[in-house]
């Protein structure tokens, strides 16, 4: 099939309206943003600066946790090294070393020296909490924030708990920004910039990346995703974000003190993002406003109402924050959201986009996938005993046997999501055993899962497009910066060519988990193939297939192996197995009990034994 | 330092230690059944301490209004659930009359005993009775709708919930710190070392304590449904041992040991109505140390933070939050070392 294709069957109508609207939508909003200095009280003026500072941890937040699933109290401490940082720079507090001495009083080299150092810190808290479970990093931020804020407290050299005054306003070409409404453009140019930058990383093949955080990092790894780097690069996103906030604050205040930074803000941040929500770069700004202006108007009547003065308005936030969830867990623009047209993401397709370099196929017959005496415990159970297994290029091989034989065991020893107990796995005679699953990819191997593993809010099109992950190279900068979008033609044509190639051409902007469970299987055969393989491990490929998706199931599996594409199915559909393969692998109590073509297997006592029961003499 | 300082820092450590050793056992309990982190944790602690403050000042705490607030809204929360769909009913009609006496039980005490005088035996008890049923309450109206929920949404409820009670604790409490009277105002002395009656008070209760959720999750056989519930939901809940009713207890327990850290620390040190938070973190950094699942890893790390707390505030005291929050970073980097490479995804 040729990428051209994909110019006659996608339903493009309707899509370029929509995204004109958008554009005059984004228009509006910035006109709006320009004129309002000029046209409310300073008082809204100060308060849509706040809205903006807020917005831009809430934005680096929301890339966090609402799209990566992974979440962070620390921000505000991040904020408090972008402020400390200039605050101790730029005033000449701290004193730099005679050959850095140019690099004294000025704001922006402040900016970069807090960058800096945000990104160090990062990356060891990083390093430190992202292997290890989601609840980790949050605790280590606890403490990272709560650590950092009692620093700044002691160092007399910051001015202890009373803080530093005197910190210089920021110039821009020669302009000191001075006033609250100079410093108001360049708080939401960062802002503006930061909301782009993220929407633009999000549709890119890293931001794909890091949405199939969410749907567990199995999937993601077997996709060729490495899922610590991602994890990484959006917490380093979301501090760097805290950090420049930091800065601008620092230079709006030219006064800092460390309770701007404690965990208290930290908590806030996250509620901003949280409620806001629906991983919408819009969500954020959204959630910034709401806190910011709900915070403001009860600290005016809780006190009063109550008859005493006090932080009440957090019994507020907490009590709707816990609502919020409770009834819609994709936050305030969930809820804005239903009463706006979809969003239109990759509503079109690149016409002519070059197709991808193709991996060579080995030649018919050669032994791809090799299994030695491949043994699995857990604990005094024996799951796999002494597996051997052979597959070679251009053969569909069946890997049956009844409930608990073992099967599924053996699949992930293959695929890398589990280490052989003993035994050898070798893909195209490289050991691969505890490899992991990232690296097995690499060398052409793909997968399905049993338990289907979508990402279900992403569309059909999306979904298969991480599978070709691997086949792009471009980075999150790159992506950031919309320097990728000739190699993300080309990925998203891949993907758009496998969808057709499964027969899901019609469903190819639909949400993946509007499809039915035997679509949702085919798709995950689509998104394996995006990733040209050479070997394709498929894990009930048939289960909840009507019997012409079957058939088509069928013709696709043999075009493919006379590709030259080696087959591992587990199946239980007998039917479908039989009339397919070309050799059969039978499992029983962990174990090999017969292997042949279908036509012996199916005569073998043992397996009728294994399937039937034994018969009494 | 010489031998005696020596000894005095190691009571306040070991004290302190034992009553986080407490805390991370019961967030570690809570963990592994709900899922939540509890955050809130600590909320139970500075409402028990302050209390049992008001009621040695004999002062008729207004808590007893918050436990008739959330009876009621839990009340109503039964009602209109009955109301959607009419199963049940019979079952809970006890609880909802249980819901409705019990505050008003409550009210009557605190408003006509004279409090100031009870012996401490009954100051405590009160306390608890106010405090214990707010445990189970909060997991009905905040955590049972969302019960399914990812871990992350329960988290961040948790901290929502935390940021609410702390405010709560303001308004009830006041911003003034209290401190209560030593449970035992003795000193022992064993061999030629003087050791104050409040730190063994405190390792008396902490052990028992301890001694007794053991016995609980090991010979009991609602233990033993917690600890299935804590292993495997899903299986548990196939067996009939309802995930409310874990839930519920495991709340109940987390409550009763909150409450009871803070009768045992408010002799020790004054506590604010915000101070619970920093108390349980510590509690968090021993369940880290236990990975979150271990009970004795956990409480023994807890032990060695009260101890670390206690000797840095001697040698370095502007730095000893700061050291015992960076505690975290080496053990979580052994966690770190030691783990899977990719670990199968979160239930």
């Amino acid at each position: 099939m040729t990428s051209d294709l994909a110019s006659e069957t996608l339903p493009a109508h309707g899509s370029r309206a929509k995204t004109h609207g958008a554009w005059l939508a984004l228009g509006i909003f910035v006109l709006l943003l320009a004129l309002a200095p000029m046209a409310v009280p300073p008082f809204y003026v100060t308060l849509l600066n706040y809205i903006g500072l807020y917005g831009l941890v809430a934005l680096g937040l929301l890339l966090l946790t609402g799209v990566g699933g992974l979440t962070s109290f620390g921000q505000a401490a991040f904020v408090g090294i972008g402020a400390y940082t200039t605050a101790a720079l730029s005033t000449g507090v701290v004193a730099v070393p005679a050959t850095f001495a140019w690099a004294q009083h000025s704001p922006w080299i402040a900016l970069a020296a807090g960058l800096l150092l945000t990104l160090a810190v990062a990356l060891v808290l990083g390093a430190l909490t992202l292997r290890l479970s989601g609840h980790y990093l949050p605790l280590g931020t606890i403490a990272w924030g709560m650590a950092l804020y009692y620093l700044f407290g002691t160092f007399e050299q910051l001015g202890g708990q009373t803080g530093m005054a005197g910190i210089p306003p920021i110039s821009v070409f020669g302009i000191k920004l001075e006033s609250a409404n100079q410093m108001y453009y360049l708080i939401w140019a960062f802002v503006l910039v930061a909301a782009l930058t993220t929407q633009n990383l999000l549709d890119s093949r890293q931001g794909r990346a890091i949405r199939a955080l969410k749907g567990g990092r199995v999937m993601a790894e077997a996709m060729g995703v490495d899922t610590a780097r991602s994890r990484l690069v959006i917490f380093v996103v979301a501090a760097l974000q805290a950090c420049a906030s930091g800065w601008l604050y620092a230079h709006l205040q030219r006064f800092v003190n460390p309770s701007p930074f404690s965990l208290q803000y930290g908590i806030e941040y996250l509620f901003m993002a949280v409620v806001g929500g629906a991983g919408q770069v819009w969500g954020a700004l959204l959630g910034a406003t709401v806190i910011t202006v709900l915070k403001q108007w009860l600290q005016d009547i809780l006190p009063a109402l109550l008859g005493r003065a006090g932080n009440f308005e957090v019994i507020v936030f907490g009590a709707l924050l816990i609502l919020l969830l409770q009834r819609s867990r994709s936050g305030l623009w969930g809820l804005v959201a239903r009463f706006l047209p979809k969003a239109n993401r990759a509503r079109t397709l690149p016409v002519a986009a070059d197709s991808l370099p193709r991996r060579e196929m080995p030649p018919r017959g050669e032994l791809m996938l090799e299994a030695k005496a491949v043994t699995r415990r857990f604990g005094g159970l024996v799951a796999n005993d002494a597996m051997d297994l052979s597959l070679h290029a251009g053969e569909i091989l069946a890997l049956i046997g009844p409930n608990g034989a073992g099967k599924s065991t053996m699949f992930n020893q293959l695929s890398g999501v589990d280490k052989p107990t003993s035994g050898q796995v070798l893909l195209r005679g490289e050991p691969v055993a505890g490899r992991g699953s990232r690296a097995i990819a690499q060398l052409g191997l793909s997968r399905s899962f049993q338990h289907v593993r979508l990402m279900p809010e992403m569309s059909v099109l999306e979904n298969v497009a991480i599978g070709a992950h691997q086949r792009g190279r471009r980075g999150v900068l790159a992506a950031a910066w919309r320097l990728d979008r000739q190699e993300e033609a080309r990925l998203l044509a891949e993907a758009a060519r496998q969808v057709e190639r499964v027969g899901l051409g019609a469903h190819m902007f639909d949400e993946a988990g509007s499809l039915a469970l035997g679509q949702q299987r085919t798709l995950e055969i689509a998104r394996a193939l995006a990733s040209d393989p050479c070997l394709l491990l498929l894990d009930e490929p048939a289960a909840g297939l009507r019997l012409r998706e079957k058939d088509a199931l069928g013709e696709l599996l043999r075009r493919l192996r006379d590709e030259g594409m080696g087959i591992l199915l587990v199946e239980h559909d007998m039917d479908f197995v039989m009339g397919l393969v070309d050799r059969v692998v039978v499992m029983d109590f962990g174990q090999k009990i017969a292997e042949g073509r279908p036509e012996e297997v199916q005569q073998n006592p043992a397996v009728l034994e294994a399937y039937l029961g034994g018969v009494d003499e | 330092m010489n031998a005696q300082i020596a000894v005095l820092l190691g009571q306040d450590g070991i004290s302190n230690g034992a009553i986080y050793a407490l805390l991370a056992l019961s967030i570690v309990l809570v963990f592994t059944v709900t899922r939540v982190l509890l955050i809130p944790q600590g909320e139970f602690v500075s409402y028990g301490a302050l209390t049992m403050a008001a009621i040695q000042a004999g002062q008729p705490s207004a808590i007893v209004w918050l436990l008739a607030l959330l009876c009621a809204g839990s009340a109503a929360v039964d009602v209109a659930q009955v109301l959607m769909r009419s199963e049940r009913a019979p079952a809970l009609r006890w609880a909802f009359a249980g819901k409705l006496l019990y505050p008003l039980v409550m009210i009557g005490l605190v408003y006509t005993l004279p409090l100031a005088t009870l012996p401490m035996a009954l100051q405590i008890a009160l306390t608890l009775a106010l405090l214990m049923p707010l445990g189970p309450l909060l997991y009905r109206l905040v955590f049972q709708p969302i019960a399914d929920a990812p871990a992350l949404v329960l988290l961040i409820v948790a901290i929502a919930l935390h940021v609410s009670m702390v405010g709560v604790g303001l308004l009830v409490f006041g911003p003034g710190g209290a401190s209560t009277t030593p449970l035992v105002d003795a000193m022992v002395e064993v061999g030629g070392v003087r050791i104050k009656g409040q730190t063994l008070c405190v390792i008396a209760v902490a052990l028992v304590l301890i001694g007794a959720l053991y016995l609980l999750s090991n010979r009991t056989l609602y233990g033993k449904a917690l600890r299935a519930a804590a292993m495997n939901r899903m299986g548990a809940r196939l067996m009939g041992i309802s995930p409310v009713f874990a839930g519920k207890a495991t709340f109940f327990l987390a409550a009763l040991v909150g409450a009871m850290s803070g009768v045992l620390i408010a002799p020790m040190t004054a506590i604010y109505y915000d101070s619970g938070f920093i108390i349980s973190l510590k509690g968090f950094i021993g369940s880290i140390i236990g990975g979150l699942v271990s009970y004795p890893i956990a409480a023994l790390g807890a032990v060695a933070v009260g101890l670390i707390e206690a000797f840095s505030a001697f040698w370095a005291s502007t730095y000893k939050e700061i050291i015992v929050f960076t505690l975290i970073i080496p053990v979580l980097l052994w966690l770190s070392l030691t783990s899977r490479r990719v670990e199968e995804d979160e239930a």
